[in-house]
Formats: C-alpha cells, structure tokens, sequence
C-alpha cells in the first residue's frame, strides 16, 4: 500500500497543483481571458502585403494590413465599403488626348481610368521601432551597425517604439513595392498591364537593382511611378490603362495595404534580415490586431492595436442575420476580443479534439470527423447530432465561391475543337459523370453541383430553370434532373463513337486523365471515375503524376483530361469567366486559361462583360452578357462543371457573430467571445480522469510484486532446491 | 587515438561530398528550378518573367554542375551544385527559399526536438534494458514466454497506433494532459509527458527483445557460471557482469543514435504539434525548399558521421581490449 500511496502521491500533487483542467494546453495565466483561439495547419510563407497570396497567409495580413476599402461582414451579395478611405472610389475616364468622359461612355473610347482615393485623417499604425525618433526628428534606429543588433531577436527587443499617421505617401510606396525586383509580387505582371508606368518603373528598379549589393535598400522614393500620384497628404491617384471596373477589388486586398517609407528602410538596416527582421516576418499595419509573436511553426500571436482608429459593428444584414443574432451587437466599437492565438495544428484528429474539448472556438469538419459531427435528415438536410448539440455547438455553412472542374484540352485532337463531333463527345461525358452521386459519396453531401463556371453569391450565378445546364439537366417537376446514360450514348454515337468505339476505325475510345492524385484515398474516387465513363463503353487511363510534372504538361498542353479548381480573388463573374477566356489560353500565352478554349464569340462577350458595372441599368445589360456567355460555354462544354463545395464551419456557443465569408478576411475584428460560458464549459467538460493512474499504480505492484517475490524465492534457493 | 580521429574525419569528408552530390542529384531529378520558383511564387497569375526574376536572384539560373559556357575553374564552380554546396562545407547553409536563416531556424527548433527525444531516449534504454534482463533472469519460465510474446505483439503494433491510442486515451477520455501542443518552460512538461511515455512504449517490443537476446547469449558464459560460483547475488550478476559485458553490441545500435536526436521525429512531432527538426525538414520537401533539404541532409550524414566515431570511442570505455591504430 505505501508503495502505492508512493507512486500516486507525487502525480497526484502535480495534478492538483496545476488547476483543474490537467489537459489544458495554454498558460495558466492566459485563463478567463478575452482570446480568441484559432489554428492553422500550413505555415504562413509571406507575410509582406506585396507577395502574400494565399488563404494560410491572408487569415493574418488581413487583420494587421488596412487597404483603402473592404467588404461589409454581413451583407450578401459581396458589397464594397471603405475601409481607411472616404468612399469607395469611383473612377472618372479619359480619351487618348485626355479629355474627360462621361460614366457610361464605350469601353473602346477610354484610354485611362483615373482613381482618387481619400484617406480618413487620423489613422494611426502600430507602435514599431521603424517610428521612433530622436531629437532631431531622425529615425531613431537609422544606423544601427552589428553590435548593436547584438541581444536583439525579436522586433519586441527595441527598446523604443512609436507610432504615425497615416498619410496617402503610405499606399503610393506600396503600389510601388509591386515593381521591386526582390519581393516578387505575383501580381506586378497583372497590375503592369494596367497601372500607367508600372512596368517601366520595374524596369528601373531591376537596373538599379542589379548595380546594388543584395539586401541594399532601394529607396523607392526616388523613382516616379507616372500612373499613382499624391494629390495632398491624404490624397492619391491612380491612373489605369483603359477601364477596369474591377480594380476597386483589388483596392480591398492587401497588396494595395500602406507600407510606410521609414518601415522599409528600417528592415533593410545591416544585420535585421540575418535575424529575420524583415517586413516578410514581422508585418506593420493600422489594422486592428498587431502581430506579437510569429513562430509559424508553433503559435501566431495576434494583440490588439493600440492606436486602432476604430469602427463600429455593423447594423445591417442580410434578414436571417438578426435571427441568428449578428446584428445584436450593432454600433458597439471594434475589435471585441483583445488577443487571437493561432496554434499549428498539422493533424486532424488533435485539432478536432481539442475543439471538442473547448480550445478552439470554431472548427471545420475533417472527413475523419464529418459522422461524429453531422448526420443528414430527411431530404439530405444537414444536422448536427446529438453530441454537438448537447456541447451547445452551431452548424455554420455556405457555399464557397469556387469551382473544382474537370477540364478538356481543346488543343487535343480527339476531345478538343469546336467543331460538332468533338462538341457532343464532351457533352456526352458531361451527362455521363453524374456529379451530384459524387458529391455524395465523396464529399459527404458538402457542395453543389455545377452548372456553369459561376458559383453562387457571385453576379450573374442564377437559380432555378434558367440557371440550370440545358445540355446535362432537363427541368422536371420544378428541379432539374440530370438527363438519362442513353441521351449521352445518342450524343457520344452523333459524336463518331457509337458504343464508345470509333465509328470508322471500331477502336475504342480510350481517354487519359492526368491527375496529381496516386494516394490511396484517391484510388476510390478514380476507379468511381472510371465506372462513370465505362456507362458509356469509353475508357479511362488515369496518368497520375506529381504536381510538378502535372503543371508542365498542363503549360505544354500535353493532357487531355484535367482536374482543376479555382477560388475567387473577388467577387465578380470576370474573375471566373476570365479562365476559359481566349486571351489566357495557357499554351499560347501561358494564362490561367488550362483549357486552351477559344471562341471568338465568347471572347466578344466576355470583354463586354468585364467592362461593366454590376449595379445600375448597365448591370441588366451585363447579366444578359452574362448568360449569353455561360449558354455558350454550357454548349461546348469545354469543361465539365464539377461543384462549388460548401464550407461547414462549427463553432462553439461562446463564439458570437461568426459568419462564413469568403473574400472578406479581416473578420477576426467582429467576432466576440463569451469569455465567463468558454471557461465553465472548458471546467465542465475537462474534468480530469484520475482511476486510471491508480489502476495503473495497482497493476504495476502487482507485476512488480510476484517477480520481486519469486526473486527472492530463487535466490534463497538451495543445490537441491 | 587522436591520429585515429583525424583520419576518420578525414574520411568523412569524401563521404560528405557524396552524400551532397546524391542529395542534389535526386532533388534535381524531381524538381527543376522552375518547378521550386513555382512553389515559392504560387500558382496563381506567375508568369515566366517573374520565375526567371526569381532563379537569377538566387543562382538557380546557372547550370546544374557544369557551366559551359565559362571557362576555367569556373566551368564547375559558376553552378548551382558548387554555389550551393560550397559554403555548407564552411558552416553556412544560408537561407531558406522563403528567406528566412536557415541556421537560426535550426537552433530555434533544436530544444523542442531534443527535449522530446532525449528523455525518450533515455527512459527508453532504462525501461527496456531492465525489462529485458527481467526476462532473463526469469528466462524459460511462464514471465519469459509471455513476455516475449508481448514484445512480439508490442512490436508488430504501428508506431502511429501508439499515437492516436495514447492522444486518445490519456488526453481525451481522461483528459490528464494536453492532446498536442508545445511550451517552453515550467509549462513544457505538460506536453512532453505524452509523446515521451508513447515513445517509451513503442520502443519497449523491439527493443525488449533485442537486449533479451544479447543478454541470454552473455548469460550462459563461463565467466557468469563462475561469478555465480563466487556467490553474487543474481542482480550483481546480471547488472555488473551480464550488462557490462553485452554493451558492445547495445552501444553499436545506441550510440549512433544519439546524435540523431537532434533531428527530430517526423510522426511524433506532427501528431503533438511539437516544432522540432523532424517536422522542419517535411515541410522543406513538401514546400520543394532545397536549401533546407539540403542542411537537414548535410546535418544528419555529419551526425550519422559523428554517431559512428562516438560509437568506435565507445568501445574503448567498455573493452579495454581496444584500442585505436
């Protein structure tokens, strides 16, 4: 017994002695806080606004980083705000000799969009080193030599820091960091095409840069980028090759966030990039957080700006958001929580437990987890069980504005071309590959069909009959019905392949996919693939590959059959149609274009289309444009639609105001967390298990025991035993 | 001795090479330079222009080892495989792709490797080298045959079944500590205590029975029948005899490992969301990083190196048979 008590007491003692919840996984003295707990599972590789692209690094940047405008929380469809500017900016046009032309005058008519954006005064940064000064109004850390970076690891080692307005200078800068031949924005290529003197200024910088040694700091002040001028201290222009209605999105991004002069010179001191200070690690923003600490490999810490300048909830919504209470908050000043920790998380099953058990506040649904998370009722509607109602935690899904397709090369010789024959071979295998079985057994129910490149949310997207895929679905009894195996073989026999054998030659038709899938969880979905086309007799050839060699043949336009998928940059049909449009086939001209389509006819209508506004009279012409479009590309069919999956996020009862988006970023700033139900439910639902190390204590006395025993007997043992 | 190590260093340096060689050739067969400047830029909207901005701002522009077009030595030194390979040699590994100190990095991720490692390691050759003599001692009795029948069944069990069973178990159904996670500090041991314990555990199957096996040979020796003969009690002869003499063959497979603990364990660090060496270096291959694919290479064929020598000295301290010529 004195053993047992021996064992336990000392775990026992640390048990106890570290609070009650033993399987916490965040410092004591973070308990009963106002932090949000997040995670994420790929590390961040940028964090500079003119290189950061992608969704692992913008859940960051876009809560540190202000750019002029954003996207209202609540409203649906997408709508513009400003965020540190006046007004969304409208743009005013110019001919070739410069004269000034009226809103609606022809897209062939403007040579220039000229855009003139306002910042509100008083707008503050951050407190940073970069802003401290000394006496003379230098920057105090103008000239720091080795030594004296010397027990500096961190930016929260300087030891003086201080903050200053924001001033339109800020964004000029930026606009001109996308032509720095070392940062590598990915898109200064895009924006040269359009920003006057983009291109020529990237071109100076890069012979410039070529005499400097590396990491010498250019001073981008001293080169003049003709197109972006400053009107006053709060003002700047920026003036546009032709009309581009959709810069005003890129407005919203954080390539177009202010980065201050002194913040760069500041980075580029000797010494500050071999201790990974740089603008790429430790961002600089008037947003609402500030980033405190970054280890990607292990914690993200975001803390509230001090110098916020301050916004308020908002008031309106869409009509289910005052049920769901989002608007419950209305007019109160942002941000609500005073810390975001994000943990990386690599692994499904700890992330999920760890969300169950109340340390994290929102979760997605792993296909591990999906049967312990949802069950689906009757007409497929989606509920939680049991489980997550008794734990209090809400469902929250949308329909994500992406598409995932399967592509046809239109270069090939067999599927490509617009002529009748392979144009019903395509059409054949569209009706054939029954997308709604897929989202079924392969994503668990979480998407939606597609019917055209569109997802729904974004202009032009339209429900019902008339957004319906004439060419895959007939219209029966007010749903639409996906048309029967043997409409597809009459198409595949009108197609020159009569019971998937070629009508002259009687070869089969065999088709090669290429695929960067060979994982075993992937073998499954393309043997369902498989299946699909051997309704209509036609062969599959999966050539899978990795991503790599995937791309190149994609670039060269050596696959026939691809899978792809895009998410939307903005919230604009340009942005989707613009992948099947002529002028990005990847062949030719290296686009985003993988299918290689090129119809003159789509391509008249998608730069009228892209050319206009959404709202307003012009908006009906649009939508018209649109739909002529998307009938078009529903006839060749150049891909087959696949789906836009639905995200299902979960999150816990504390968390408030949490509401799926997917261009709008900076949302950390709305949510709010009942701190005092986060931290009894936590109690309740992590009590300790303590049995168990008392089983444990007994068994291993009792393992111990009997050897120890027949030791003894052993070594008392004599000759004759 | 110290012309023994010297030779063996020098030994080392071909084997380095080689090692450096085998590394890049393998990378480059299946990642171009385009292909890695593709990754570092994304996917979306790069364009030709901006991956050769890229390769030429850092030397992935040159030929891979023989630069024709130069002349003299610079026929092999102005190419990726020297620019690259050369100051590794010298101690520095640059930076990463995304730009960040490599060595800084690797400093940073070292404590949280070894402070996984090191006391798995430890604990792991107590628990097992006791365990194993336990059997011995008891061995061709009913505890001999059971356990090595749980030894087998331990061993043949996955290392990740280990894992999700214990997270499972201690961290979710009872709740005692952490699932995953890492802190420093007094905080540390909360999240250590889990990976540490699995580890332990699903060493103890092979392990168990390997040190078994060495300890079963050794005991049936003249010299134990005549220290049993002088009267010493069992645990005399087996902890002071049996062990001292089977150690060879335990430090050939122990001691070259050691400075492997520096590196990490992939499965365990990804499962516990440790930030360590092993979790470094796949994200560098998923993330097409050469560079630091190529320190993490360098580094573990220095340590492997390090590892055998440390082994050889080894020997020295538990035979004194051996010497170094």
């Amino acid at each position: 017994m004195s053993a047992l008590r021996s064992l336990l007491l000392p775990v026992l003692v640390l048990l106890v002695a570290c609070g009650s919840e033993q399987n916490d996984p965040y410092p004591n003295a973070e308990r009963g806080q106002n932090i949000l707990y997040s995670a994420f599972t790929e590390r961040p590789k940028h964090l500079d606004p003119v290189q950061s692209y992608t969704e692992d690094e913008i859940v960051f940047t876009a809560q540190i980083y202000e750019p002029p405008l954003q996207y209202h929380y609540l409203k649906r469809p997408y709508t513009l705000i400003p965020l540190t500017s006046d007004a969304v900016p409208v743009p005013r046009y110019y001919d070739e000799q410069g004269r000034e032309l009226v809103a609606d005058a022809p897209a062939a008519k403007i040579a220039f969009s000229v855009y003139e954006i306002r910042i509100r005064p008083g707008i503050h940064y951050q407190p940073h080193p970069a802003f401290a000064v000394d006496e003379t109004g230098q920057a105090f850390y103008r000239d720091l030599a080795d030594g004296q970076l010397r027990g500096i690891e961190t930016l929260a080692d300087f030891a003086r820091t201080a903050s200053r307005e924001l001033i339109a200078d800020d964004y000029i800068y930026e606009i001109k960091r996308l032509a720095h031949p070392h940062v590598h924005s990915p898109i200064f290529s895009m924006m040269a095409e359009r920003i006057v003197g983009l291109r020529e200024l990237g071109a100076t910088l890069q012979k410039e840069a070529n005499g400097l040694p590396p990491g010498t700091w250019l001073d981008l002040d001293r080169f003049p980028l003709t197109g972006v001028t400053r009107v006053d201290r709060y003002r700047y222009r920026i003036k546009l090759r032709g009309k581009y209605p959709q810069f005003v999105y890129w407005l919203a991004m954080p390539f177009f966030a202010p980065v201050p002069r002194e913040v760069d010179r500041f980075y580029h001191l000797p010494g500050m990039a071999a201790k990974n200070l740089t603008l790429d690690w430790y961002p600089v923003g008037t947003g609402p957080f500030m980033l405190t600490r970054n280890d990607p490999n292990s914690r993200m810490v975001l803390e509230r700006n001090p110098n916020f300048h301050g916004e308020t909830y908002p008031c309106q919504g869409e009509p289910q958001d005052a049920l769901d209470g989002l608007l419950d908050d209305c007019g109160k000043r942002l941000p609500f929580i005073d810390k975001a920790v994000f943990s990386r998380e690599k692994e499904s099953i700890p992330y999920w437990n760890k969300f169950l058990q109340g340390y994290y506040d929102a979760s997605g649904i792993s296909s591990d987890s999906f049967d312990q998370a949802v069950r689906l009722g009757v007409g497929s509607e989606v509920q939680l069980t049991d489980e997550m109602r008794e734990k209090g935690i809400r469902l929250l899904t949308s329909v994500r504005a992406s598409i995932f397709y399967m592509g046809f090369n239109m270069l090939d010789p067999v599927v490509g071309g617009l002529a009748e024959q392979p144009t019903k071979l395509r059409q054949a295998l569209s009706i054939a590959i029954d997308q709604e079985e897929f989202i079924s057994i392969f994503m668990n129910g979480r998407g939606i069909a597609a019917t055209s490149p569109l997802p729904p949310g974004i202009f032009g997207y339209v429900e019902g009959q008339a957004g319906s895929n004439p060419v895959v679905y007939d219209w029966v009894d007010g749903r639409a019905q996906r048309k029967s195996i043997e409409v597809a073989k009459k198409l595949l026999a009108e197609a020159g392949w009569p019971n998937g054998r070629n009508s002259t030659t009687g070869e089969p038709l065999v088709l090669n996919l290429d695929t960067t899938s060979g994982g075993m969880g992937d073998k499954s979905r393309l043997d369902w693939l498989t299946r699909q086309l051997a309704k209509l007799d036609v062969q599959l050839v999966v050539r899978s590959t990795d991503f790599n060699r995937f791309q190149e043949k994609i670039r060269k336009g050596a696959v026939q059959l691809y899978y792809l998928g895009w998410n939307a940059d903005y919230p604009d049909p340009e942005n989707f149609l613009f992948l099947l449009a002529g002028g990005e086939g990847k062949v030719a001209r290296g686009g985003e274009n993988a299918s290689n389509y090129a119809n003159p006819e789509f391509d008249r209508l998608f730069d009228q289309m892209k050319n206009m506004e959404s709202e307003g009279p012009r908006g009906v012409q649009r939508l018209s444009i649109i739909r002529q479009a998307v009938a078009l590309l529903q006839h060749d069919a150049p891909w087959i639609y696949g789906f836009h999956p639905t995200s299902y996020t979960l999150g816990h009862v504390w968390l408030r105001n949490r509401k799926p988006t997917d261009v709008g970023h900076n949302i950390l700033k709305y949510q709010r967390i009942d701190v005092a139900e986060r931290l009894r439910l936590r109690q309740q639902w992590n009590r300790p298990v303590l049995w168990p190390l008392a089983v444990f204590a007994v068994a291993l006395v009792a393992a111990v025991l009997p050897a120890v025993i027949a030791y003894r007997r052993r070594e008392r043992r004599t000759a004759r035993g | 001795m110290l012309a023994y190590l010297v030779r063996r260093l020098l030994y080392a340096l071909p084997i380095l090479i080689g090692v450096n060689l085998v590394t890049f050739a393998l990378f480059f067969v299946v990642n171009s330079p385009d292909d890695m400047a593709r990754m570092q830029l994304g996917v979306k909207r790069v364009t030709p222009e901006a991956i050769a901005r890229w390769k030429a701002e850092r030397g992935y522009d040159k030929p891979l080892f023989i630069n024709e077009a130069a002349n003299g030595t610079a026929v092999f030194t102005d190419t990726i495989f020297f620019s690259k390979s050369a100051r590794m040699f010298a101690g520095d590994f640059g930076r990463a792709e995304d730009g960040r100190d490599i060595a800084r990095e690797i400093v940073s991720r070292m404590g949280p490797s070894l402070a996984i490692a090191l006391p798995t390691f430890l604990l792991g050759l107590l628990v097992t080298i006791s365990l194993a003599l336990l059997l011995t001692f008891f061995r061709a009795s009913y505890l001999d045959f059971w356990g090595v029948v749980l030894c087998v069944a331990m061993m043949s069990i996955s290392g990740l079944f280990y894992i999700i069973g214990g997270q499972y178990l201690v961290s979710k159904v009872w709740r005692l500590v952490p699932i995953s996670g890492y802190g420093g500090g007094l905080d540390a041991w909360k999240f250590l205590i889990l990976p540490v314990v699995i580890g332990v555990v699903s060493g103890i199957g092979s392990s168990t029975r390997w040190y078994r096996t060495i300890f079963l040979e050794e005991i049936a020796r003249d010299y134990v029948r005549t220290a049993r003969a002088k009267g010493l009690s069992e645990l005399t002869v087996l902890f002071r005899h049996v062990l001292r003499n089977a150690l060879i063959p335990i430090l050939t497979g122990v001691v070259v490992v050691i400075p492997l603990l520096f590196m990490g364990s992939l499965l365990t660090e990804s499962f516990f969301g440790v930030p360590g060496l092993g979790s470094y270096t796949i994200d560098a291959i998923n993330a097409q990083d050469f560079a630091v694919v190529r320190a993490m290479v360098f580094i573990g064929s220095v340590l492997y190196i390090v590892g055998l020598i440390l082994t050889d000295i080894s020997y020295t301290f538990v035979d004194p048979r051996i010497r170094f010529h």
